[in-house]
This record gives C-alpha cells, structure tokens and sequence, in this order.
C-alpha cells in the first residue's frame, strides 16, 4: 500500500470492516451494546495480533470468529447464572456460528447501526462517541485522545450511551422509511459535529491526535455508499470536502488564525475542491433544495474565487436568502447579514444583525459582537469596532480566536493612533 | 465543553483543616475519592489534583539573567488554590449541578461543608469564526 506504515494499512481495513461485524453479530443476538463490546475486543485484538502474525487470510471471519467467541461466552456465563440454558449457548462450534453469522452479513447493517448510535435517546457527545466506535471502529482510546478525555471517561461515555438505547428498547433492524425521514437529519448532524469538532481543533500542535474530520469524511463516504440517492448526504460529503480543501490556509506558522479573506488560496486542495464541486453539482441538477445543498454551494461559491475580491457575494446572499426560507436560525441570519454588508454596504448589514438583539438564542453570542466589529470596521467607526471585538474576546471560549479578536482590536487601535498624530 | 472546578482556601483554612478530628478527615478523603470515580462513571471526567499547602507557595520572577528570583507569599492576605477537577460536559447548568454536588463534602464535626467551588470555563483550541 503505497509506503503506508503496516499499521496504518492495519487501521483502514479494521475500521472498514468494524460496522459489518458489529451489524451482523448485533443482529443474530438481537444484542447491539453487548455486540458492540464483542467487536470491540476483536478489534483490539487484531491490532495486537496482526501486525506480529500478519492479516489472516480472511480477515473478516477473523473478526467475526473472535467477536462470536466472546458472544457465545458472554451468553453461556449469563445461563449459567439463569440456570438455564438458551439455544444459542448450545454446544454448536463457534467457528460455525461465526461463518453463519457472516454469510447473513446485509449491508444495510451499517445503515442500520448508524441510526442507532444517533438515536434521539442520546445526547450529542455520546451519540459521537458511540457512532465512531461501533461505525467508525475506532477504538476508545482514539476517541478520548481525539476529545482530550482520559479513556476511562471515554469508555463510561459509551456504555451510559448503550444504556440509553437498551433502555429505549429500540430493536435492530432498519427503521421505518418514514422514521428514517424523521431521524436523518439527527443522523447528519452528528456526522457534522464530527467533521466540525476535527476541522476546528485542527489549530496548534495536535500530534498523534486522530485526525477527526478526515474519520467524518471517511463515514459520509460510507453513509453515501449506502444511499446513493440522498441529496443531502452528497451534499454533506460536498459540504465536507469543499471546508476542508481550505485547511492549510487558515492557520499562520504559529496557529494563529487568518480569515477567509486573507488566506493564501494557492495553499486550498484544489483535488478537495473539485470533487466537492462535482458532487454538488450532480446533486443540484437532481432539483429538491437542502439544508446541506445550500451550505456546500455557498462553501463553494467561496472556493471558485481565485482572489477573495472575486467572491461572488450576490450569489452568496441569494443562497442564504434560500437559506432563511429552508432553515431559519440565527446563525444563518447572522451570515446573511455578513452577505448583505458585502453587497449593499455595512449599514445595511447592521441594521438585519438589530433583530437578533432580542433573540436569546444569540444575543449574547461572541459571533454577534465579532460580526458588528467587523462591519463597523467597514464602515471606519474604528473606535466602535475594537469595542466589539474586544467583547466578542470576552465571550468567546476559544483561545486562538480569542488571540485573534483581541489582535483586530489592537490593529484598529494601533491604527487610530497613527491617524492622530 | 470543558470546565474547571476551582476549590479556594485562606491559610486560615488550610490551618483548620489540620486539626480536623480524624473522623471528619477520613469523612471527607472517601468523599473527595467517590467524588473522582462519580465524575468517571458519569463519563465527565478529565483530571483533577490537589496542591500543596501555602506554606510551601514561593512567588517566582526572572531576574536579569532569566534568573528564578523566588519570594515567599504572604499567605494571611489572600486565597490559593486547594485543587481542581476538570470536566468535559454539554451545558454550564451540569457543570454548575457537579460543583454543588462538590461543595457538599463534609467538613468538620460531619457538617457539610459549605465551601464554595468557582467555576470557569476552559477555552477550548476551536475555531467556528466561519474562517
């Protein structure tokens, strides 16, 4: 494999093969949390035995084999302990059942897995945790290191999730058409914050940390393989590609943050940029218009500018006029504004940020102050602007945009002084 | 998000807390112990240490050299820091819930302690400036 590190290789074919066992195996013992552990042993397995032993011949009914062995145990201590035993703790030679369950593999297992780790029972952080692990096939130690948690935390993280699901009594099998209509979105976003979490950590001197929007990139990927047809997963992938093709432009030499406009855009992947733009481009002539199909087109109206004074900003505010109709939030009213200052000037743009002072889900959001200092700063009230800035310093909770909204406001401070003089 | 928990002491305290009974001081070493392992279990838990005690506080400046020039503190004036616990949870109402649940430790004679616990949010290496 092209000069990759064994492990590496390793590491690929394990996690893509992880989902299917855990599907398969959660299936025939109509146990997901106790499946999910079972894969999980195998996998931690494989990657102690493999790299001394080499990767069996078949790799998969290897990890079938291992996690069937530990199921069967795990059944058989729980009769013994009933008193009683199930047809499944019968003497049948687990090498039978683990070619068994593996011949009944179903690809929809995969599918199915997700929208359990995503179950509305969950909440956010376990439903990430959970869906990197049993779809991911990362293991709990690659989780916490990735969120800067030790693995105990981790692990109790992902068990209390699996309570909640069995808990929540929720079978395995494929959802209900309708239910999946219902649940997707949930399903999507978590794959976002994934993405998110990964692409906005990616700032400093993270060595050896996973590298998480790639592992979101990578299950879109298989999310998409499964519904060739969904608009809005194509449009996630796009979404995806087209934010990170701009990864090595928007930190400087020493992580500090540059913006949009200021970034060196010879450094943006253009191979990102054009696979991004393929896909939404296949998915917007299919017609329906999307939440995620409207994000990736703005991303890339912004990756098409070879010079940020290029952008086309009237085709950006039109898409969050879209926007606003599709899914309203103040988040997507904030950006519109940003859209309507670079179109009709920054009075303007202040005047739409004035409805979200009364709108508690933002008013004392950082991002609200960051944006009126920066308009203001466009409409050269510079003393007004550095205020801004400095308050959305004050209120962010994120030390590299700290440094930088505190190094706007003393660049327009330096800036007035000169003018006095 | 990540939070810290900041327990605040004077040297007054910190001298009470040496003549606790040894009932009261083996009360509150269990409860400081359980407290960890509910923070773990609740799959909260990022660290968490005790510091030494102000006596041994010294106030470090670099001299022209870079030099440690070392200082002792003038412990009667004001607060140290007792310990900390980091916790990575998804809203400040569950971080407020675990620092109430901290400021229960028993104090002397079994009384519940009434310490109060500072909470801060620890700033995280994200960006979603839209950048």
């Amino acid at each position: 494999m092209n000069g990759e590190a064994p492990e590496v290789a390793f590491g690929h074919l394990i996690r893509e093969l992880a989902p299917q066992v855990v599907g398969a195996v959660a299936r025939r013992f109509r146990d997901f949390a106790a499946a999910e552990d079972a894969v999980q042993e195998a996998l931690l397995a494989a990657f102690t035995q493999w790299p001394r032993e080499g990767v069996p011949e078949n790799p998969r009914g290897w990890l079938f084999r291992v996690a069937s062995r530990r199921m069967v145990d795990l059944v058989r201590s729980d009769a013994a302990r009933r008193q009683r035993e199930t047809a499944l703790a019968a003497e049948a030679p687990v090498v039978e059942l683990a070619d068994e369950i593996e011949a009944d593999m179903d690809p929809d297992d995969t599918l199915i897995l997700l929208f359990m780790c995503c179950h509305p029972s969950l909440s956010t952080s376990s439903a990430i945790a959970l869906t990197l692990r049993a779809v991911g096939g990362l293991t709990t130690a690659e989780i916490a290191n990735a969120f800067l948690v030790p693995e105990a935390t981790m692990a109790q993280r992902i068990s209390r999730a699996k309570q909640s699901i069995r808990a929540s009594k929720a079978p395995f099998r494929m959802p209900s058409l309708k239910e999946r209509k219902e649940r997707q979105p949930a399903v999507l976003h978590v794959l976002y914050l994934i993405f998110s979490e990964g692409y906005a950590s990616s700032i400093g001197a993270h060595l050896q940390r996973l590298d998480l929007a790639h592992e979101a990139i990578r299950l879109t990927r298989s999310a998409l393989a499964l519904l060739p047809e969904d608009a809005e997963v194509a449009a996630l992938l796009a979404l995806m590609l087209l934010t990170d093709a701009r990864r090595a432009a928007r930190t400087g030499p020493d992580g500090e943050l540059i913006p949009l406009d200021k970034q060196d855009r010879s450094l943006w992947d253009q191979a990102e940029i054009a696979e991004g733009t393929a896909l939404l481009t296949r998915v917007l002539s299919a017609g329906a218009v999307g939440y995620y199909q409207l994000q990736a087109a703005i991303a890339a109206v912004h990756d098409e500018a070879a010079l940020a004074e290029d952008t086309d900003w009237k085709q950006i505010l039109a898409l969050y006029e879209m926007l606003q109709s599709v899914a309203p939030s103040p988040m997507v009213t904030l950006n519109h504004a940003i859209a309507v200052a670079m179109v009709h000037g920054p009075a303007r743009g202040l005047e739409r940020l004035q409805a979200l002072d009364k709108d508690e889900r933002i008013a004392g959001h950082y991002r609200l102050d960051a944006v009126r200092g920066h308009l203001f700063e466009m409409l050269g009230e510079l003393e007004k602007a550095s205020q801004y800035y400095r308050s959305a310093a004050s209120k962010t909770t994120s030390l590299p945009e700290q440094n930088y909204l505190i190094t706007q406001a003393a660049r327009l401070e330096a800036r007035g002084k000169v003018r006095e003089r | 998000m990540k939070y810290i928990l900041l327990m605040n002491g004077k040297k007054s305290d910190f001298d009470g807390y040496a003549r606790w009974s040894k009932e009261d001081l083996q009360a509150n070493v269990a409860f400081m112990r359980g407290y960890s392992k509910e923070l773990t279990d609740a799959g909260v838990f990022v660290a968490s240490e005790g510091l030494g005690w102000p006596n041994e506080a010294r106030l470090v400046r670099a001299g022209s050299n870079g030099e440690p020039i070392t200082d002792g503190v003038f412990p009667e004036s004001k607060e140290f820091l007792a310990g900390y616990w980091i916790i990575d949870v998804e809203t400040p109402e569950q971080a407020y819930a675990m620092a109430a649940r901290l400021s229960q430790a028993p104090g002397p004679a079994g009384k519940t302690g009434e310490m109060p616990v500072e909470v801060r949010r620890v700033l995280s290496g994200h960006s979603d400036l839209g950048l």
